[in-house]
């Protein structure tokens, strides 16, 4: 590993961070910088020429083949012609025809499909169709190589495209940047737990998992009531799917409601039922002395719920258990999202048919399913905070719609998930180590596009924090591109963040060992996804509206292709202005005021003028 | 606590029944007898009241409420609530003229009774006979409010009801309007402060053409409105116009604005169409001809009834959008919010905003990109005309972006310019639909759409138009109440108390301090504008031009013709050749008219995004969104508890005073160098603290939520709003296999 030269490299993944050289010009914001911004989004962690036109290459990257005169048919401003290269991570194009100069940069884990469309036309151009999992769709025409031995560029953009069904490694593997952090630190389950204030007299930390033989899709530290041994844990797995026992996720610290996570018992057509699974959801709620009740928050439809009894799963009668209430949460299963997705992608890509805009987005339902998520979320945290109940979440299996809504009920109550540390560990802990299956349903470096296991679940994810994010422009430590870096990271294929389905698996390829965390290139540059509008309010629980009339498309992140839908934050430019003002201001005055006292040293009537004191202590949250 | 699983959700119906049954009112105690009286204002007369009357509450999903006196007035309907209300005292954004619970008589939109459970619409024919138990009030700034009266009196019940209808719904007389009894003394400070231009002065004109660098011809011959009662007192036209008196007060091109170029935007109604075809085609062509020798003898022009909707499409658009936010409950919230956006969209209101928006674009195109005068023309010439000549202005002229100039916008092309506001909001409830349509509504709406695209180009918040809006139904001031500038001097002279001597002064509602405070008024201001740097000041004294940007092209084609000494033959001959090339009839593409100015947008998009030059809107689908100040603020359930904007305004404004107060510092410390103070108009941000709370409401600063507990609002009947009838639905999440551990 190259160390010497990490901190040169670091820059150059970021290489369009907004420098302002000049801040005198008063407090007009400077339209080009608002461009630079706009533009920003999409340049960081790709490549610029150098003056050379050379590509310059991450670490490890190296250039498979290349193909002049190859024409990209763009949607918005029609054929372009240009060169293709591809490497072992991206596919780069850059047109050679146009000013100002036009390219493409993307990397090759974004891909769900290439494919060959139609025959060679009589002059031997071929078409290529590029479906790509971030919501837009590219298409190339090129001639095919005379020689027939030879294979044309896009071939050779199918192997790297799919490294894993040609078995390869994926490039995360192969990549040894070294940044000055080392995300897979970033959580650890104990000290997370301990920041919980998890009392020691309710409730413990099992290690009967430790080996990952109780559950291989949960984390190997389980947080259960004190007074449930492991040999009644290990009759509970055989009673939940999966062996997704009931555990602690979240304890509010001071009515110590908790929230506790799990999959579908195993109820069956005969109404199965496990005494251990009953002591242990009235343990939990006993560990609640605020409140003599227990919700369990089932995500799925009523009629889904059912229906899973034929297959021995289902839902807890409320006979088998005392004092629990169930709620379903009417949360539809990942093909219905998968095909809402579809749908969205069709509404919005290339083009948006203006007057039907609005009909064409309901039909999609994708805002719906966006508001059930967050209106489960909403319910959830209320029972917690307003209530004071433990609740239980689970779907099916408990990995896809319950992840969903502990960590954005997590968000609503804890302020501390709305920090970007705290958010990562969110993840880390509800998302990764809790096994949500990223592999499976991103479908990384795997060519079956029609994998019926894939679905945007965390997508829905991210865009239910994005509408938080909206609702509440002043709570979240994060902007907006840090959320649309984690989704271009997640399909990229260049940290080991995102990759496997589980815990077990991850330590099992030793992924923390051979690749590099998205968090280490997050946390070594933590200015460009600060949210300069950011408050900490410590106790603050969020509440959002759920209504459709303020859940918006983020047009941000799904229609950015478009360049007529150009972003625009002007809020947030003149709030980094003002803040970059103020702190010059700041010094100015303190300098002015450390001469005065030098100077005069016995007025001390005159020195600092109430003003400024006042302004101090809002220092804080800068 | 109700359970809110998909079980309840079917049974939940809308419905309007009283939660309160008189049995349970009976066991409260008795509400006390105090004697409540409304704080009149000057001019105002108390016509009836009732007590005990319960308002409903809408907060919290309930359907509680308040005992109190209902009111009605020469000037609202009013109710004071037997308990004392702490909401009024604490308010930073308070109306000094109607609180929370007064409906000014004019903003009353619609009246419903509930009969029997059912909800009828008030009409004059129901008045009389009997009165309902229950009473909805719309109102057009989309408040609902609603009223029981089954616990007063009968024949107080009777009389209010009564009252209110009568009031509110029957037809009546300009003289009634409250207007003309109010006497309020105008605040001296405000007098003071007062740079809005007014146009009602041929100074006002001479004034802008000046700083426009127009090269027009003042009329004053309508001083005495012997030219026409429609036209306005004074106005420009272009100066090849000859003979005024041969047009019959139709048909003038009247001046709207001149590009830096040159090349000008005019507006006509047209002329009446006589028996023969011919004579009005000749008219047309004076006219065009006249707007051609303006600038380089080039001119387009095009009628706006053809390409745009009737004032009658947009009323009957406006009627359907309005109603998805006058919600009456919970369960009415919920269900609609199933069907929102489809809905949204076949109201059309906003595919409305859109064309006139593009049309507005296609001007400025012509404008500022071919130099080419713009004629529009519409049967009256004060409707759409206006709609698209102030768009035009506020995309091409920084000046009509700031709050002075768009205000001055305002007078120039809506109220000078003869705008039939008394019509269009039906202030006196005539019964003849045709006339009434919200297009000055609609004009803030397009505005509102360019402030939110925009924001830091613009010095008024949306506050402000908010206000604006509700403003147009408050009969306190003369801006908004007549049809036409001589409509305006014959009433306000007729109903003058000393006719003789002076006519009646009316506030006009630019003077904001009638309404509201110096801190509320803050809230008119957008902490994001970005001033033009400070020397700016200087050249707007001295009416310089303040196109500075050069994006249009030279126009090298043609020479401008020199206006004098020119022989006539070579002009004549000169104008022969020109006509076929430059005059015409718009661009004659009806297919698709996004697609014409298309180019345009995007070439200017790709440059630097300048404040204080062109500002053209974004028109695609989901750029074009619902105005959530307006119509949302009085909907509990989607207030944001803690959020919406208000959050990064206050802490945007919070930054903004810090930063002057630092400034001040150090100008105090470098007292050697005198420099200015940064005196801006809202220096006092710091006054506006929040107390402790960075928990508002989004709704702030219209309505205050009771709701201190922060209760989330948990929507009911999920379930309805998707049903998902493909297979999809009933598949297993894990499809390829599903242990069965049984």
């Amino acid at each position: 590993m190259e160390k010497s030269g990490s901190v040169d490299s670091v820059e150059s993944l970021c290489s369009s961070t907004t420098t302002r050289s000049d801040r005198s010009s008063g407090t007009r914001v400077s339209d080009t910088e608002l461009r630079s911004k706009g533009r920003a989004i999409e340049k960081v962690l790709q490549c610029k020429y150098t003056s050379k036109g050379e590509l310059p290459l991450l670490p490890e990257e190296l250039v498979q083949d290349s193909a002049k005169d190859v024409t990209y048919i763009c949607p918005f401003v029609g054929p372009v012609r240009g060169s293709l290269t591809v490497t072992n991570y991206r596919l780069f194009f850059r047109c050679t025809d146009r000013e100002p100069v036009f390219g493409l940069d993307l990397p090759l884990g974004v891909l769900s499909r290439v494919e060959k469309i139609g025959a060679a036309t009589s002059r031997g151009d071929v078409s290529y169709g590029l479906a790509c999992k971030d919501m837009r769709n590219l298409r190339f025409v090129h001639k095919e190589p005379e020689d027939s031995l030879k294979k044309s560029v896009f071939e050779v953009l199918m192997k790297f495209a799919f490294p894993v069904s040609n078995n390869m490694s994926l490039f995360a593997f192969e990549y040894k940047q070294v940044f000055p952090e080392n995300g897979w630190r970033v959580y650890d389950p104990l000290a997370e737990y301990k920041r919980q204030g998890l009392p020691k007299e309710s409730w413990r930390i099992s290690k009967v998992n430790d080996h990952y033989e109780l559950c291989d899709s949960y984390p190997a530290a389980l947080v259960v009531p004190v007074t449930i041994t492991d040999e009644e844990l290990r009759r509970i797995s055989s009673f939940r799917a999966k062996g997704r026992i009931p555990v602690l996720s979240w304890i509010h610290p001071e009515s110590q409601a908790a929230v506790v996570r799990a999959s579908q018992p195993m109820v069956g057509q005969n109404g199965r039922r496990c005494k251990e699974d009953e002591k242990l959801l009235q343990a939990i709620m006993d560990a609640n002395a605020q409140s003599h009740k227990i919700f369990i928050f089932d995500a799925r439809p009523s009629v889904n719920a059912a229906a899973n009894k034929m297959k021995g799963g289902g839902y807890e009668s409320e006979d088998a258990y005392q004092n629990a209430e169930l709620v379903f949460l009417d949360i539809h299963n990942i093909h219905v999202m998968r095909e809402s997705q579809r749908k969205l992608k069709e509404v919005v890509y290339p083009n948006i048919e203006d007057s039907h805009w609005l009909s064409n987005l309901e039909s999609t339902h994708w805002l719906e399913h966006i508001k059930l998520i967050l209106a489960g979320a909403l319910r959830i945290a209320d029972k917690v905070e307003s209530g004071k109940t433990s609740v239980v979440v689970h779907c099916s299996d408990g990995w896809d719609r319950t992840p969903q809504l502990t960590s954005l009920a997590l968000i609503m109550l804890d302020s501390h998930y709305r920090t970007i540390r705290g958010f990562q560990i969110l993840l880390e802990k509800e998302w990764l180590s809790f096994g949500h299956r990223f592999q499976q349903r991103v479908g990384h470096g795997d060519k079956n596009h029609t994998d019926a296991d894939r679905s945007p679940i965390f997508l829905q994810f991210i865009d239910c924090v994005w509408q938080m994010t909206r609702q509440f422009p002043a709570a979240f430590e994060f902007n907006e591109y840090f959320l649309i870096t984690i989704l271009d990271q997640l399909y990229s294929c260049l940290f080991g963040t995102f990759l496997c389905n589980s815990e077990q698996q991850r330590l099992k390829e030793e992924v923390p060992k051979h690749t590099v965390s998205l968090w280490s290139f997050v946390n070594s540059q933590l200015e460009e996804f600060v949210n300069p509008l950011y408050v900490h309010y410590p106790s603050h629980v969020l509440f959002p509206t759920v209504g459709i009339r303020h859940l918006q498309l983020w047009v941000t992140y799904y229609i950015r292709w478009n360049p007529r839908m150009r972003p625009q934050e002007p809020v947030h430019q003149r709030y980094k202005e003002l803040l970059a003002k103020r702190a010059e201001l700041q010094k100015r005055v303190e300098e002015l005021q450390r001469e005065a006292a030098n100077r005069t040293a016995s007025s001390s009537s005159e020195r600092a003028g109430s003003p400024t004191r006042s302004i101090t202590p809002v220092q804080t949250f800068v | 606590m109700l359970s809110l699983g998909s079980v309840g959700a079917k049974s939940t119906k809308p419905s309007f029944v009283s939660y309160v049954t008189p049995e349970e009112i009976k066991l409260e105690k008795e509400p006390p007898k105090i004697e409540k009286h409304p704080d009149l204002l000057p001019g105002e007369v108390e016509f009836c009241c009732a007590n005990p009357i319960l308002k409903y509450t809408q907060d919290d999903m309930s359907q509680r409420g308040i005992f109190g006196t209902l009111f009605c007035t020469n000037f609202r309907v009013t109710f004071i609530s037997d308990e004392k209300s702490q909401e009024e005292t604490t308010k930073t954004f308070k109306n000094k003229l109607y609180g929370e619970n007064d409906i000014p008589l004019m903003c009353v939109d619609h009246i419903y009774g509930v009969y029997d459970e059912k909800k009828k619409l008030i009409t004059g024919g129901l008045v009389k006979n009997k009165y309902p138990s229950k009473m909805i009030i719309h109102c057009k700034d989309l408040r609902v409010f609603q009223f029981c009266l089954t616990f007063t009196k009968e024949e107080d019940a009777k009389k209010i009801f009564q009252g209110i209808a009568h009031h509110c719904l029957e037809e009546r007389s300009l003289k009634c309007v409250f207007a003309f009894s109010y006497s309020g003394t105008p605040s001296p400070e405000m007098q003071r402060k007062w740079e809005t231009i007014l146009f009602d002065s041929p100074e006002d004109w001479t004034q802008e053409m000046k700083r426009t660098r127009a090269n027009c011809r003042l009329v004053t011959e309508n001083e005495n409105f012997e030219l026409s009662q429609r036209l306005p007192k004074y106005f420009v036209i272009p100066s090849a116009l000859g003979d005024l008196f041969s047009y019959q007060g139709k048909g003038f091109p009247i001046w709207c604005w001149s590009h830096h170029s040159g090349c000008a935007l005019f507006k006509a109604s047209l002329p009446p169409v006589t028996q023969e075809d011919g004579d009005f085609q000749k008219h047309l062509d004076i006219m065009l001809n006249a707007v051609a020798h303006n600038y380089l003898y080039s001119a387009k022009t095009e009628d706006l009834s053809e390409s745009l909707p009737t004032i009658q499409d947009i009323q009957q658009s406006y009627n359907k959008f309005k109603q998805f936010f006058l919600i009456e409950n919970s369960t009415d919230f919920w269900l609609s919010d199933v069907k929102w956006f489809s809905s949204l969209e076949s109201s059309g209101w906003l595919d409305i905003i859109r064309q006139c928006l593009q049309k507005a674009v296609e001007v400025v195109e012509c404008l500022e990109k071919d130099n080419t005068n713009v004629l529009i023309t519409e049967e009256e010439g004060t409707d759409l005309c206006c709609v698209i000549s102030s768009l035009v202005q506020i995309m091409l002229d920084p000046y009509y972006r700031t709050l002075m100039g768009f205000q001055s916008l305002v007078q120039k092309e809506w109220v000078a310019g003869c705008h039939a506001f008394l019509d269009r909001c039906n202030h006196l409830h005539q019964k003849d639909k045709e006339c009434h349509s919200p297009v000055f509504l609609l004009f803030l709406e397009c505005v509102w759409q360019l402030v939110q695209q925009h924001s830091p180009a613009f010095q008024f918040s949306e506050t402000y138009l908010t206000v604006l809006s509700d403003s147009v139904d408050v009969p306190v001031f003369s801006t908004f109440l007549f049809n036409s500038a001589h409509h305006r001097e014959s009433v306000m002279k007729a109903e003058s108390p000393l006719a003789q001597s002076s006519p009646l002064s009316c506030p006009t509602v630019w003077d904001w301090s009638v309404q509201f405070d110096s801190k509320a008024q803050n809230f008119f201001f957008n902490p994001l504008y970005s001033e033009k740097v400070k020397h700016e000041k200087a050249v707007r004294k001295a009416h310089k031009p303040k196109h500075q940007r050069q994006l249009s092209l030279p126009s090298t084609a043609f020479k401008p013709p020199s206006k004098k000494g020119f022989f006539k033959d070579e002009t004549d001959s000169l104008k022969k050749i020109l006509r076929v090339k430059r005059l015409s009839r718009w661009m004659g593409s009806p297919d698709s008219p996004a697609a014409t100015t298309r180019g345009f947008y995007e070439s200017w998009k790709q440059r630097p995004l300048d404040y204080h030059g062109l500002l053209l809107p974004c028109l695609d689908g989901p750029a074009v969104r619902v105005w959530m100040q307006r119509y949302l603020r009085w909907i509990p359930e989607v207030h944001i508890m803690g959020g919406g904007s208000v959050a990064v305004m206050t802490k945007l404004m919070e930054l903004l005073s810090q930063v002057q107060d630092l400034k001040r510092v150090l100008e105090q410390r470098d007292s050697s160098q005198a420099v200015k103070l940064d005196h801006r108009p809202y220096i006092q941000h710091r006054l506006l603290s929040f107390g402790s709370s960075g928990r508002l409401s989004s709704s702030f600063p219209f309505a205050y939520s009771r709701n201190r507990s922060f209760k989330p609002i948990i929507p009911t009947g999920l379930m309805q709003s998707l049903m998902v009838t493909d297979s999809l639905a009933s598949q297993e999440d894990e499809a390829s296999s599903f242990v069965s551990l049984v």
